[in-house]
């Protein structure tokens, strides 16, 4: 970006690093993809029925449709936004009655020999409208009222993904809560009471609501005792202390009564509450497994076992990680880690440049994505979150996936690239 | 911009943060965490054990007598068995759903996590299907390994058979041996189960998640080979063998023959036999079963373990001691009046003929007891010291002959036979004062004297060495370098000179080749046989039909000894089975009568079962303690086969 004109593509300033960080991710995304369905008997084969066959005609096409959108007027993507949220919600009521049942989720369309995701799509229409609607907003002060009608964009694909029982992909959208954050519709106080409530959450589950409710008091007591001479905060501590324990024995009672017992076993399996490598346990146990024999500098390309001869199940899409870390260790996993970390860091810093509202809002939008997914996966092969069937974008195998975040991050592009254009 | 601007920071600090998280489990789970190699290790090496072949036995001309052949195991490791086919596998395996239970349960109840033996010895076809299918059977496994065979069905007892490894074995081996590893159990296969087992290689194969094999783990660096048992090259002669068997078709008994140059034995039968196969395969627990509980007891080692009053055999030892003793020489007479009287006249040793005055050579041929109660007397009365001690040098020089002890054959179970101290009697009749006439029934070879077909044959060989035998023994070579035991090489001297055989062996060759001697139906054109029949009592029932004998008289060839129980006078059963293996033996042919070998073939002296001797053997009950308790019992019954010299005194003074 030192030479302008070197940059002066497309009718603007293409971010060229952040497209480098994309085609090695896609790279690594293939070669891992190769190693997971890697079949040791027919060494030399290379057959486009495989996964990394179809893979790099995804990747390939990938690359037709980031290069059409950089060709499209970036007006036409918030001009569009409404249309193609009205499409996708369309789409995803679709999929409820023509929808495909594949590991559990009612979330595909068959095309041929191709099946659609609506859902992924999905969360570039929220992402989209929501920048659309709040930037409309922007120069106002934020109130009560468009929070809502911004959350109930969000909100809306979240309740037809859940009704298609894809809980991984609707979780995906609370994500965009860190750009009403950003916006200023969500305070930094209410952030870190949702943050301390989902602390909260999990610890409850971990250790059950008596221990809790103690240290809570514990807590309470000893902020009493500090604050001994202040009736004030004495009494709003009291009153803390009433509304976290109902919050705990709210979610106690939410996990024995309303969650399905396959759930609960889940999150009890990432708890360590219960140790069960051969039953519900047994994908995150091989995952484990297979990223801990990895060891320092990994088993090297298409020496990993566990993926090899299939331990680990769904390896080259939700799991493509345990590939990774079993085949390149914790090197090629740092390298990973620092591509996503550098990724969004510079999405972040990409948004922030932007001269209109609605392109910073969509970028944060794709950033907050990025991480969730990348958060949530990595976490759920390592266990430390549960089991939720998200992908690692642009490593796992998948056209849908691919191309619905190769269009989120190149429209984000499109944005940056003529955010002098556009006063 | 505004101040929202600087949550740009927040959000990107709480990005790191997870970023950080994520690093430092990864850390913990890569670097600091070992036991996940080991985890994904466990998961697609499986160790394979090959089992090495066990040790060939081959008869001394290279006659294979055993092999191996190829069968199955089916192993199972129970925590990796889920949602199988389950009747499938039990039709593939040929067993049923309750048969599935008990072995899953039997293999937890070893270790839910090591694969453990689930069906042993499936047949090559059985196998072949169930191959197709293994993929479905997660946590089933197959191991090869071979069982024996024998393609003769002979010389079981001498043979021997494996068995699966107990728990004693295991623990005394410790740990060479592991639950479902075979071990010689008896004969040869226990005797030398250290040459034949070979040593166990093992394979690192890898496998995938359906447990289906992937190939070799690090290009087998970490593989070791399976080592072959040593090959056997066995002193048994599978002709001869084959012919003796046939003879001892359907009667009890045995029939061990030697070389007398090296002590060899060419002949080892025990009747009634069995086929060594039955005791491989998956049948084996039952025929074993059947084997122990047959009343003819199959399994009791005759040759070795049964013990008879040695009856005319012992007449020849006791001539040669006594000649080396000096009491008697080749001229001496006694007068026979048709028995031996003794006790100051109250009591009487019948002799079968009325021979007059007898020297030795004669008194052999024709088994006379009255000169050998003599010499028993001088040799225990009229010495010069107190008989108690006499009888001690007595007793000696007979032990010399291999009496009452082990020889020391390379088989294990080996009885002793039976020959008292001169204490036994010492405290029986409460004081030294006893003589010979106490227990002149050991004059020739009854009361309290046992000895095995064995050790008759042995002595026979001595009588044919002209005074030495070596250790009789099965195997004459080990390993490809023909390696023989030394204990073998070395010559044993019965402690009797030369010069002393031969009017011995007169005797026996008259018995046989001079017309009116004992055995002259039963000589051989062109060989000259030394033998004799003899007799010995039973006191349950008819007595027992013996004949030993070695040929040819000069450099002699081969030792023999015949026992046919319950077949009464030897010269009728034992002594033409004799004959035709040592004609057998020497020349390859057989001139006796046909109508004698087809008397012989076809005779049944199977003893008649009393009914109600012992119940019915209920297969269901059946256990290895029982199955020892019946073996205690087979023993005893051989045992009360000795008789109480009294008893034969009082026999023969009633008749």
């Amino acid at each position: 970006m030192s030479n302008p004109n070197r940059n002066r593509l497309f009718g603007g300033h293409v971010d060229w690093f952040t497209v480098l960080l994309w085609l090695l991710l896609c790279i690594i995304g293939w070669f891992n993809i190769h190693a997971a369905v890697f079949d040791p008997e027919y060494p030399g084969l290379f057959s486009m029925n495989t996964n990394y066959g179809k893979q790099s005609i995804y990747i390939f096409s990938a690359m037709i449709i980031a290069l059409a959108i950089l060709i499209v007027d970036a007006k036409f993507y918030s001009s569009a936004a409404p249309l193609l949220y009205a499409l996708t919600i369309v789409l995803l009521v679709v999929v409820l009655a023509v929808g495909r049942n594949v590991g559990g989720n009612q979330s595909w369309i068959p095309m041929g020999n191709f099946r659609l995701q609506p859902s992924e799509f999905a969360k570039l229409a929220t992402c989209l409208l929501l920048a659309r609607y709040l930037s409309t907003q922007s120069n106002k002060t934020p109130t009560f009222r468009n929070l809502l009608v911004g959350a109930s964009i969000a909100l809306l694909p979240v309740v037809l993904v859940l009704l298609q029982r894809d809980t991984g992909s609707a979780l995906v959208f609370f994500s965009l809560v860190f750009v009403f954050y950003r916006e200023g519709y969500i305070s930094g106080q209410w952030m870190l009471i949702g943050g301390l409530s989902i602390l909260l959450f999990v610890l409850t589950l971990a250790f059950n609501q008596w221990p809790i409710i103690i240290a809570l008091a514990i807590v309470t007591g000893f902020g009493i005792y500090i604050f001994r001479k202040r009736r004030k905060v004495i009494a709003s501590l009291a009153v803390l202390f009433v509304i976290a324990a109902t919050y705990v024995f709210c979610v106690e009672f939410v996990y024995q009564n309303v969650l399905q017992p396959h759930q609960r076993t889940r999150i009890d399996v990432v708890l360590g509450k219960i140790d069960d490598p051969r039953g519900e346990g047994y994908n995150l146990n091989q995952s484990i497994i297979a990223i801990g024999s990895g060891q320092f500098w990994g088993k090297g390309y298409l020496q990993g076992t566990q993926t090899k001869f299939n331990f680990v199940p769904e390896q080259s899409t939700d799991f493509i990680f345990c590939t990774i870390g079993e085949e390149w260790g914790f090197v090629g996993c740092m390298v990973i880690i620092g591509i996503y970390l550098t990724l969004l860091l510079r999405i972040v810093n990409i948004a922030e440049r932007q001269r209109t509202a609605f392109a910073r809002i969509y970028a944060y939008g794709v950033a907050c994505i990025l991480f969730f997914h990348f958060a949530i996966n990595i976490g759920m092969t390592i266990g430390i979150v549960p089991i939720i069937g998200i992908p690692l974008p642009f490593l796992s195998y998948g056209g849908s996936s691919l191309w619905s975040f190769t269009i989120l991050l190149f429209i984000m592009l499109k944005f940056d690239s003529n955010r002098k254009g556009i006063v | 911009m505004n101040g929202l601007f600087e949550r740009k920071y927040i959000i990107q600090g709480i990005f790191i943060a997870v970023a950080v998280i994520i690093t430092a489990r990864l850390f913990y789970l890569q670097v600091v965490d070992d036991s996940y190699l080991l985890s994904a290790n466990n998961n697609v090496l499986r160790k394979m054990i090959i089992y090495p072949a066990r040790g060939v036995i081959l008869d001394r001309n290279g006659e294979v007598l055993v092999q191996n052949e190829p069968v199955y195991d089916l192993l199972v490791t129970p925590r990796e068995v889920k949602n199988i086919d389950t009747a499938l596998l039990c039709e593939l395996v040929g067993i049923d759903m309750e048969g599935f239970k008990r072995r899953m349960e039997k293999a937890r109840s070893y270790s839910p996590y090591k694969a453990s033996q689930f069906e042993k010895q499936i047949p090559a076809t059985a196998y072949a299907k169930l191959q197709e299918h293994l993929y479905k059977f997660r946590g089933f496994y197959v191991q090869n390994r071979t069982v024996r065979s024998y393609p003769d069905s002979i010389a079981a007892q001498f043979l021997g058979y494996i068995q699966e490894v107990n728990d004693r074995d295991i623990e005394r081996s410790n740990g060479f041996y592991r639950p479902g590893d075979y071990i010689g159990a008896s004969g040869v296969e226990s005797a030398y189960e250290e040459l034949l087992r070979g040593q166990r290689g093992v394979k690192n194969v890898m496998v995938d998640v359906f447990n289906r094999p992937q190939g070799v783990f690090a290009d087998g660096k970490y593989d070791t080979l399976a080592v072959a048992g040593e090959g056997l090259v066995s002193s048994l002669d599978r002709d001869l063998q084959l012919l003796a068997e046939k003879l001892m078709h359907n009667k009890i008994g045995s029939v061990v023959a030697i070389e007398p140059s090296t002590g060899e034995i060419l002949t080892f039968v025990s009747s009634p036999s069995y086929d060594p196969n039955m005791m491989v395969g998956r049948e084996r627990g039952n025929n074993y079963m059947k084997l122990l509980h047959d009343p003819y007891k199959p399994m009791f080692i005759r040759p070795i373990q049964a013990q008879y009053p040695p009856g005319s055999v012992f007449k020849v030892v006791a001539a040669l001691i006594a000649q080396q003793a000096g009491v008697i020489n080749a001229n001496t007479v006694f007068h026979c009046p048709g028995g031996y009287r003794y006790g100051g006249g109250r009591a009487f040793m019948r002799c079968t003929h009325v021979d007059g005055s007898i020297p030795l050579v004669p008194a052999i041929q024709r088994s006379c007891n009255t000169y050998f109660g003599y010499t028993y007397a001088r040799m225990i009365d009229h010495r010069g010291m107190p008989s108690a001690k006499a009888y001690e040098h007595w007793r000696e020089a007979v032990m010399k002959f291999g009496i009452g002890h082990p020889l020391g054959i390379d088989l294990p179970g080996e009885k002793s036979g039976l020959l008292p101290s001169a204490d036994y009697y010492t405290k029986r009749y409460g004081n030294t004062k006893w003589g010979s006439s106490f227990n002149i029934s050991l004059s020739i070879g009854q009361g309290e004297m046992g000895i095995t077909p064995l050790q008759m044959a042995n002595i026979m060989a001595i009588v044919a060495n002209r005074g030495f035998y070596y250790r009789p023994h099965l195997i004459k070579a080990i390993g490809e370098k023909k390696i023989i035991k030394p204990e073998f090489t070395e010559r044993i001297s019965a402690g009797v000179d030369p010069a002393y055989y031969e009017p011995v062996i007169e005797g026996l060759s008259r018995a046989v080749n001079m017309p009116g001697g004992t055995a002259y139906s039963v000589r051989i054109a062109d060989i000259e046989m030394c033998g004799k029949t003899g007799t010995a009592q039973n006191p349950h029932g008819e007595n027992h039909a013996v004949f030993f004998a070695f040929a040819p008289r000069e450099n002699p060839k081969i030792a023999i000894a015949v026992f046919v129980e319950n077949a009464g006078y030897g010269g009728t059963w034992a002594g033409p089975i004799a004959s035709m293996l040592v004609e057998k033996y020497l020349k390859d042919t057989i001139t006796l009568p046909k109508y004698i070998q087809d008397r012989i073939y076809n005779a049944n002296l199977l003893p008649k079962l009393k009914t109600t001797e012992k119940k019915a053997p209920d297969t269901a009950g059946s256990t290895q303690k029982q199955a020892s308790v019946n073996r205690a019992e087979s023993n005893k019954e051989e045992n009360v086969a000795f008789v109480h010299h009294s008893a034969v005194v009082n026999r023969f003074r009633h008749e």
